[in-house]
């Protein structure tokens, strides 16, 4: 009979039962089914024999004396744990709470007297293919537990390597930025860098890798190694911009890429510097008005398009003391309730409109969040950036293993930067790398690209491009003032920056001379100089500031020719 | 039905089953029945326990092919529940039909006894 043939393995079967009768023709019938056998008299008996010899399955009469087969059976089954063995009730009762009483002991099936053989091997088989998916799903979820604590040890290492590069910036030593991050944001693909430029000026970037885990961690290293590196060494936004773009473009597949808000805040010139690709709207929020400006997204996220079709063109807003740009990932944005409705950008708003005290913004925010979805989530970001006065904090440069005994003393450089140059070449970076050659310059470092930046800008943009400053009065004159400067460069097909750089030595310490001329029409000297120093800062040429850093500027050629220059003493 | 006192083919499935161990498995029953006879004897006047172990000899008579011994106790298991049942009569009953198997059961074990 094929129903008596044995079960796919032979199994260790416990018979417990009575009657003499009963258990010899019950373990003659398992046996010939191919399993081993062990036999009890007795609940007691039944339960010692499972704990010496551990069965994978019982065979129990549910009435026996010295220990019936329910209380035999909750032991058995508090002995197995987790692992399943099916306990079949023999038995000749027929009341149905006594059938419940075999169920609520832990009995898994019943077997009625007198037995049948087919039936018995039928639901010994049955018994023995719950008992074996039971043992796979136990060792699935062992297995998957493994995986999952080697996945976290190695996002901890992960972490541990990131941190140390990505808490190089200033994001928790700058006073002036707050932001909520889960501490494994990370994971979630969310990245969040700051770090000050050579002149004070702050970079913020806020990114967010598609993908989770590890894949989008990879991303964000060499992304914050060219965020840190460039913004210390004084590249602008569109160059740095332009190599994060290529180098995730060439190392992550193509299913990945990278939204980010990148943008510069600068308190010297009272503006930011907003680039956007593919990350949700963020806000320039101002004091006095309560007036929110929108940050859209106006690109493609970073790492789809190819260097050629890649567009960096930025936005600049003009912004006040104690206004606020605050910049937030798409988890708040995305947030669902119980519906999955989302949170969306009007109850954000709604926030914005009914928040009194700005200090408590990301409070209200978070609570906003709770309450829409009943709990908190641990994959939003946002930051918050307030400009503030007082002197900006200037990057400290990278550091100099050399002794200053090969440095230059005496010697002059010129450069001649022309219009197919101009258009998408920044020579600052180059150029104060050059000047650092000079030791004696590099405590002066924040100050000398301060001034070197503001008037290359003012030659490339008041004398070459012809832009008038006065159209920055206002914030409508603003944006119209970068629209031209944009369109006119892309136009340039002539003019000229030259830079000419002159060190001198003086004693132990030095002279260093900075030249910059242009080809534009020049300006009326004495009239802009003797503005009032707030109008300056709008809508003049930023000179209050260089007035402020250099020790001596002088004008030549009608304007078109500025000098100023920066001296050292020995060193120490 | 009721005057069936054993089953014949019960008997040869068992047979079939229990190949060599027929006879050891007879033996094993009358040697079990025997003791549930003095049982009953014993618990004459325990309800409870006339109950409990009728539930057990209805068990192995059943697997055994004792058609009408297996009814017999199934209805003292039933009857002791009731107050008023007339247990003795029941017991004395099941008495008399084991005298009436038990022959069979030792003929059986004869045939086969090598």
């Amino acid at each position: 009979m094929s129903a008596l043939a044995p079960a796919h393995e032979a199994l260790t079967i416990l018979i417990a039962d009575d009657s003499a009768t009963d258990l010899l023709l019950l373990s003659t019938i398992v046996r010939r089914q191919g399993h081993q056998v062990l036999t009890a008299a007795n609940g007691r008996e039944a339960v010692e024999v499972f704990t010496r010899a551990r069965p994978q399955l019982v065979l129990m009469d549910a009435l026996m004396p010295v220990m019936d087969g329910f209380e035999a059976a909750r032991w058995i089954k508090q002995l197995s744990g987790e692992a399943l063995v099916p306990i079949i009730f023999l038995t000749s009762l027929t009341d149905s709470a006594d059938l419940a009483e075999c169920l609520d002991a832990g009995g898994d099936d019943f077997l009625a007297k007198p037995y049948n053989p087919l039936l018995l091997a039928a639901k010994i088989n049955a018994m023995d293919r719950l008992r074996r998916l039971q043992a796979t799903v136990l060792q699935q979820r062992d297995l998957i537990a493994k995986h999952n604590d080697y996945l976290l040890h190695e996002q901890r290492v992960a972490k541990a390597v990131f941190d140390k590069v990505a808490h190089s910036g200033c994001i928790n030593a700058a006073p002036n930025i707050r932001y909520l991050q889960s501490p494994y944001a990370l994971f979630n693909g969310d990245l969040l860098l700051a770090a000050y430029t050579p002149s004070g000026d702050m970079h913020v970037l806020l990114g967010d890798f598609t993908g989770h885990g590890l894949p989008a961690a990879v991303g964000a290293m060499p992304l914050a190694e060219v965020f840190y590196g460039m913004t210390a060494k004084g590249y602008g936004l569109t160059q740095i911009l332009r190599e994060m773009n290529a180098k995730l473009k060439r190392i992550l597949p193509v299913d990945m890429f990278c939204c980010a808000t990148l943008l510069c805040l600068s308190t010297d010139r009272r503006v930011v510097e907003v680039w956007n690709g593919g990350m949700p709207e963020g806000y320039v929020l101002e004091v006095t008005t309560g007036k929110r400006t929108p940050l859209a997204s106006r690109h493609l996220p970073l790492g789809v398009l190819s260097a050629e079709l890649f567009d960096d063109r930025t936005e600049v807003w003009p912004v006040a003391l104690g206004d606020r740009v605050f910049l937030l990932s798409d988890g708040v944005l995305e947030t669902a309730d119980a519906n999955d409705r989302l949170f969306g950008v009007e109850r954000l708003q709604q926030v914005f409109d009914t928040n009194r005290e700005p200090d408590r913004l990301f409070d209200d925010i978070e609570q906003a969040l709770v309450a829409f979805r009943g709990e908190a989530r641990d994959d939003v970001s946002m930051v918050e950036i307030t400009l503030r006065s007082g002197l900006a904090t200037r990057a400290t440069g990278p550091l100099y293993a050399d002794s200053g005994q090969s440095c230059p003393r005496d010697w002059s450089v010129n450069f001649e930067f022309r219009a197919e140059t101009l258009k998408r070449y920044n020579p600052l970076p180059y150029l104060l790398q050059l000047l650092l050659e000079i030791h004696g310059l590099r405590a002066q470092s924040g100050a000398l690209y301060s001034v070197m930046a503001e008037l290359y800008s003012n030659a490339l943009e008041h004398g070459v491009l012809g832009l008038d400053s006065l159209l920055k009065r206002d914030a409508q004159g603003f944006a119209e003032y970068y629209r031209q400067r944009n369109e006119r460069l892309a136009q340039l097909d002539s003019g000229y920056v030259r830079v000419q750089v002159q060190v001198v030595p003086n004693g132990a310490g030095g002279t260093m001379t900075l030249r910059i001329e242009d080809s534009g029409p020049g300006f009326d000297v004495e009239k802009v100089l003797a503005q009032p120093m707030d109008i300056d800062r709008l809508s003049g040429r930023g000179l209050g500031l260089v007035r402020q850093l250099s020790r001596d500027i002088r004008w030549s050629d009608g304007g078109r020719c500025v000098c100023v220059e920066f001296s050292w003493e020995a060193l120490a | 039905m009721v005057d069936v006192h054993l089953d014949p083919d019960v008997l040869s499935g068992l047979q079939e089953v229990m190949e060599g161990e027929y006879p050891k498995l007879l033996e094993t029953f009358l040697d079990d029945s025997q003791k549930r006879i003095e049982a009953l004897r014993t618990a004459r006047d325990d309800a409870k326990a006339l109950g409990k172990i009728a539930h057990s000899f209805k068990g192995s008579s059943g697997n055994l092919g004792a058609v009408r011994l297996a009814q017999l106790c199934e209805r003292l298991e039933l009857e002791s529940g009731e107050p008023t049942a007339n247990l003795e009569a029941l017991v004395d009953q099941i008495d008399h039909e084991f005298a009436v198997v038990k022959p069979l059961y030792e003929s059986e074990r004869q045939r086969f006894q090598v």
